[in-house]
């Protein structure tokens, strides 16, 4: 049973099965919600009001002949995007869920927050390998774009993650959970925090006003142009599963986590991830593309001062506090 | 380290088949070629196999956008070649088509624009807008594309008073969208972040390059040829040439939405001053041998048609110049030393219509004046060898990183 218990973990909930269902629920709440703010329709046909056209996309690229070019490097080219899904769905794993173990484990230790935040940052070094692997103009551009595009988000997003922990005197996700789960008017000090940890995320997921690595009409499909079939399904799933997992993170961290066993875990662990989603949504609705020196300015110039200003309040606060 | 990316023929940005060939220095192009040539239609060969009246609705077909454009300006011409005096209500429903037209063009191009630059939502909203102007056309005319509302000496239906209190009232909606365009357009710190301060063309080399229409009045120049050689009936309208001093993308986005509130009260004016009489007055089948030049001004500049007859009922040539090669030195000129995120966004700006400025050219021999005729197979041949000749594997082609 004790061995059990952490299968169950990896691969149904919140480990494997939960998160593709879920995140592809995701991705169709996203377009229609993206869509409703555009005055369209959005999916309507697969499923009951298109709920499943995220799946029937996936299925359809799975069956599509996978191809790799001739002058791409044959073995990074189709590890990279296995790769990236199997990190991600382990990140998945530190959501203080169901399980979590109130000593320290593989899934909870103090810390696992730096861990969360570094495996995080894995799939975007995957984006660039794949767009340099490539070996093509615009995946080598958008590969490029990627890591431009991480320096000017990574630290506001490691600031902002960083105060809340702070606040709660703890790395480990579960812990700064349950300190705001104990003092909930103290969430309002993180804010601002909370603010550019969504913007960020915005920027790690590659949406609009960030999707600039991407940007279809300047350079086609960016580090993805090659991919197709398969490998493409892949890095589609890595965007859908990134979006919960960054989330769930920005959930757990600065909304007070999700409490209550199982069922009620499972039910404040979709009302805060949506909420966050439809925050996505609405702002990738209401911008548009910016260029990539505005963004790196617009991270420096705003998003990491206001960081530190974040860490900053949260030091009085808690010299107040205490 | 400068590399070569070519951007087309088939490309998400471009709409039409053209090749964009930069040499880039990291994000920034250092140089820039256009190389046309990937659609050829030969209409204006086929336009000297037809008679007038049949031309009229081939020349229609020259371009899905400014499709009364294009008739009118040769319809124009060709009633100058007639001598014939058009019926006046004929020429007020004409003007009013035309600027109807100008309406869906730009709303069309705002939406292209804020697609290119990323801003979907915009592109969304400005498109359902469109339909409204659309529906106003198809109304009137019958149809949302070609018209067919053009013919010598007038037009080929009339107006009556249900469809001009429609399209009065739908007025009232387009203004007051149109008006919020202009605030989102203006204010959207993002959005005016891309377009702001990108392909600039100053006003000497705006002039210098021959740009037109929106491109050119972007740049401070008030060059309209509704005012400058008032055709149809301008010159009894009221109205203001557009311009903007911001010579950027900017600036291009600014004269279009400002001569949308221009186009909305001059339809209102068309509308409410429209004379009574014939709509259309009987036209010669045959045209006396002579040749004349037609301007108008198309939403995306000017287009030109000249028109040579020769005593039959078929023009012995016509040549048809459209705005947009008018404007391609200039496109040219605005890439150098932009980003390669503003490559979409400055081509997207002179509102490109590649097919309908696509001529295939065969030059006399300048030393031995010597010309000759190319027949169709001939021309086959000549693709033929052309791809023969370029290795498309390309297999010892060097990786430049």
């Amino acid at each position: 049973m004790a061995i059990l218990k952490p299968i169950l973990y990896i691969l149904v909930y919140p480990g494997l099965i939960f998160l593709m269902v879920y995140s592809t629920f995701c991705e169709w709440f996203d377009r229609k919600l993206y869509a409703r703010m555009q005055n369209r329709i959005g999916p309507l046909h697969t499923g009951r009001s298109g709920i499943l056209q995220p799946v029937a996309d996936i299925i359809k690229l799975f069956a599509k002949e996978d191809i790799v070019p001739e002058k791409a490097d044959k073995h990074m080219f189709s590890a990279l995007p296995v790769f990236a899904l199997a990190i991600i769905c382990t990140t998945a794993l530190y959501l203080p869920l169901w399980h979590y173990s109130e000593a320290p484990s593989f899934i909870s230790f103090p810390g696992d927050l730096i861990v969360v935040a570094y495996l995080l940052t894995l799939p975007t070094l995957i984006y660039f390998l794949a767009g340099w692997h490539s070996n093509n103009y615009f995946s080598a551009i958008g590969g490029v774009r990627v890591l431009t595009m991480l320096f000017g988000y990574e630290i506001p997003l490691l600031l902002a993650l960083l105060s809340p922990a702070v606040l709660a005197d703890s790395w480990r996700i579960l812990e700064i959970a349950r300190f705001f789960q104990d003092k909930p008017l103290l969430m309002l000090v993180n804010l601002i925090g909370f603010f550019i940890a969504v913007i960020a995320l915005q920027a790690k997921l590659e949406r609009v006003p960030f999707d600039i690595p991407h940007a279809e009409t300047e350079i086609v499909g960016g580090q993805l142009t090659e991919y197709s079939g398969k490998k493409l399904a892949f890095f589609r799933l890595l965007g859908d599963i990134e979006m919960v997992v960054g989330a769930g993170l920005i959930a757990a961290v600065f909304m007070g986590g999700f409490p209550g066993g199982l069922l009620p875990g499972l039910a404040w662990f979709i009302l805060k991830t949506l909420f966050i989603i439809f925050l996505l949504a609405a702002m990738r609705a209401a911008t548009s593309r910016i260029r990539i020196d505005q963004m790196i300015n617009f991270s420096w110039r705003w998003l990491a001062p206001l960081a530190v200003l974040q860490l900053f309040i949260v030091i009085i606060i808690k010299g107040m506090v205490s | 380290m400068e590399f070569k990316v070519s951007l087309g023929p088939q490309h998400p940005a471009l709409h039409e088949a053209v090749s964009l060939r930069m040499t880039l220095e990291g994000e920034i192009i250092r140089d820039a070629d256009l190389k046309l040539g990937y659609s050829h239609r030969g209409i204006e060969k086929l336009a000297e196999e037809r008679t007038f009246t049949q031309n009229i609705y081939l020349t229609e077909r020259i371009c899905g956008i400014c499709s009364h454009s294009h008739t009118t300006c040769f319809v124009q011409g060709v009633e100058q070649l007639m001598e014939l005096i058009p019926a006046r209500r004929g020429l007020y429903i004409r003007t009013l088509i035309a600027e109807l037209e100008r309406v869906h063009s730009h709303l069309l191009w705002l939406g292209v624009a804020g697609q290119e630059a990323g801003f979907e939502s915009f592109f969304m909203y400005t498109w359902r807008d469109r339909e409204v102007v659309m529906d106003i056309l198809d109304w009137i005319t019958g149809n949302r594309v070609h018209y067919a509302m053009n013919t010598f000496g007038g037009v080929r239906r009339d107006i009556d008073e249900l469809q001009k209190k429609k399209i009065l009232d739908s007025l009232d909606l387009l203004t007051k969208r149109t008006e919020y365009y202009l605030k989102i357009g203006a204010n959207e710190p993002t959005f005016v972040g891309r377009l702001a301060g990108v392909g600039k063309l100053s006003r000497e080399d705006a002039i210098a390059l021959c740009a037109v229409g929106p491109t050119l009045r972007a740049s401070g120049v008030p060059m309209d040829v509704r005012k400058d050689d008032p055709y149809a009936v301008y010159n009894e309208i009221p109205f203001e040439v557009c311009t903007a001093d911001s010579c950027d993308v900017l600036g291009r986005a600014v004269v279009r939405v400002k001569e949308l509130i221009q186009s909305y009260k001059m339809i209102e004016f068309l509308l409410k001053n429209l004379p009574d009489g014939p709509f259309k007055v009987k036209a010669p089948r045959k045209v006396k041998p002579n040749e004349v030049y037609s301007r108008y001004e198309a939403p995306r500049g000017e287009n030109v048609h000249y028109i040579k007859s020769n005593g039959s009922d078929k023009p012995e040539r016509l040549k048809v110049r459209a705005p947009t090669l008018a404007n391609y030195t200039a496109t040219i000129k605005m890439l150098k030393n932009g980003f390669i995120a503003d490559i979409p966004l400055i081509f997207a700006a002179i509102d490109p219509c590649i097919c309908c400025a696509e001529r295939l050219v065969q030059l006399d021999n300048p030393r031995s004046g010597e010309s000759k005729v190319l027949s169709f197979s001939q021309l086959r041949t000549m693709a033929n060898d052309h791809y023969k000749k370029v290795n498309l594997l390309k297999k010892e082609a060097v990786w430049p990183f």
